[in-house]
């Protein structure tokens, strides 16, 4: 009779579920742009949220994994010259407790608590949300609606990209392969009284989103409209900025706003998929667009007339 | 390759491989096993513990990247031995698990909440708990002991002991 063996033979190291690679923890950004340059196979992990399961999965076979989490020039929230600055490595629960974040990218403190789980956003980190480009990701998707710039250094030295440069396709970005994310650059909305709105459609909280909604618009003492911006999410291949400049000026009732939305909305590119078809996308896209920019006019109105 | 992780207060060095969680190198090299190995893909909780006092997924971290830092799992949450801290003994009381295989988690989750909001409120608790699956309890009884250990910690915490209140320090 011939036995089964139930697993491995307990002399024998257990089985790991990633394949081996090598891990390095350099002293700083041009340590990390060097072996990045001198290894076509070497990725670079920060949080690990996304790269640990595709590691698990071995969707992800990288050579070398350069940990740049601990890197003090890639940590930290500053205020530079009418933007906030945010560190490629902050950890997601950092940017959302951060007051300045609250204060001045007031979008972005609203849709981090849309990203994953609290224990995913102890790790998972707002550069490494960026650089993942999921094209249903809120922080890439607030990227876009704000104008964001995306700091990358590369074996040649600092670049800056635009954040509609920088996404250009699902999982896709322009980062150069030996380039590392180094930082975004929000700026800050100074004019006005600015309101904030966010709205998504998912199989369950903190879900990929099907379709998401995100406004962010300025108004003056007497409701006007001074400054908007809508973006959004999950319908395309990759976040996109819709026009609403037929608002600005004019103090927006609701159906000049549902007017504009899907004025904007039309021809909004979406993918078909089985969760959802573009037909739906497109018609959601629109109906929170509404939504959310109705929120944000309410939000901005309230403090104007406090 | 080496490295040094402080578990519940004591030091631990290891020599592992690069690609070894720190879930399974607290379960096989430190034989830690109340921290569950469940999806292993960072899915289901089951595998929380805190790290530097905040919940993370141990299933999503490689024991070398966790190198130097505090890690805090279910066996270092009690007291004693043989002993249940607040939370655990909630749990118990308001059968707030069934089988108990995602209830380490759910403490962890619930412990890391209750450090810094001494009165969470339901919606707090139940985002403090949704990266965390149960397939039995269906959630209810587990809020409910959240509910009542935040209660009867800020209650062992109260100056004046009224004679009627039956909650107070156990």
């Amino acid at each position: 009779m011939v036995r089964q063996r139930r697993g491995p033979a307990t002399s024998k190291a257990p089985p790991m579920k990633p394949a081996p690679f090598r891990y390095i923890r350099p002293q700083s950004v041009a340590e990390v742009c060097a072996i990045l340059a001198a290894d076509e196979d070497a990725r670079v992990i920060a949080g690990g949220q996304t790269l640990v399961p595709m590691l698990a999965m071995r969707l992800a076979r990288p050579s070398t994994l350069v940990d740049i989490l601990r890197l003090p020039e890639l940590h930290g929230i500053r205020r530079e010259n009418g933007a906030i600055v945010i560190g490629a490595a902050t950890r997601q629960a950092e940017a959302e407790r951060s007051a300045a974040v609250a204060n001045d990218v007031p979008l972005l403190s609203a849709v981090l608590p849309w990203v994953g789980h609290p224990p995913t956003r102890n790790r998972g980190t707002v550069g490494g949300s960026l650089a993942n480009a999921d094209p249903s990701a809120e922080i890439p998707l607030v990227a876009v609606t704000l104008d964001a710039e995306i700091l990358v250094a590369d074996d040649t030295g600092p670049i800056s990209l635009s954040a509609d440069d920088f996404f250009i396709g699902p999982m896709l970005t322009t980062v150069p392969a030996t380039g590392c994310l180094t930082g975004v650059r929000f700026p800050v909305w100074s004019e006005g009284h600015v309101g904030v709105g966010f709205h998504e459609i998912c199989a369950r909280r903190s879900d990929f989103a099907f379709v998401s909604a995100a406004v962010q618009v300025a108004c003056d003492a007497d409701g006007r409209c001074l400054k908007v911006a809508l973006g959004i999410g999950g319908a395309g291949d990759r976040p996109v900025k819709l026009d609403l400049s037929a608002l600005v000026g004019i103090r927006p009732e609701a159906a000049a706003v549902t007017e504009a939305v899907n004025a904007a909305a039309q021809g909004l590119e979406a993918t078909s998929d089985l969760h959802a078809s573009a037909d739906y996308r497109r018609r959601v896209a629109a109906v929170l667009g509404v939504r959310a920019l109705s929120d944000a006019l309410a939000q901005a109105h309230i403090k104007g007339s406090a | 390759m080496h490295c040094e992780l402080r578990v519940n207060g004591t030091m631990h060095e290891a020599d592992v491989e690069p690609r070894k969680t720190l879930l399974d190198t607290l379960r096989e090299d430190f034989t830690l096993t109340g921290t569950h190995a469940g999806c292993e893909h960072g899915v289901c909780g089951a595998c929380t513990i805190l790290l530097n006092g905040e919940p993370v997924r141990s299933c999503l971290i490689f024991a070398v990247q966790a190198d130097g830092y505090d890690i805090t799992t279910i066996e270092g949450i009690a007291p004693a031995p043989g002993e249940l801290s607040v939370i655990q003994d909630a749990f118990c009381e308001t059968h707030g698990l069934q089988c108990g295989f995602c209830t380490p988690g759910m403490i962890l989750a619930a412990h890391a909440l209750l450090q810094h909001q001494t009165t969470p409120s339901r919606a707090d608790i139940v985002d403090a708990i949704s990266g965390n699956i149960c397939r039995c309890t269906g959630y209810g009884q587990i809020v409910e002991a959240v509910e009542f250990a935040a209660e009867r910690l800020r209650k062992a915490n109260a100056p004046i002991v009224t004679p009627d209140s039956n909650g107070g320090a156990r």
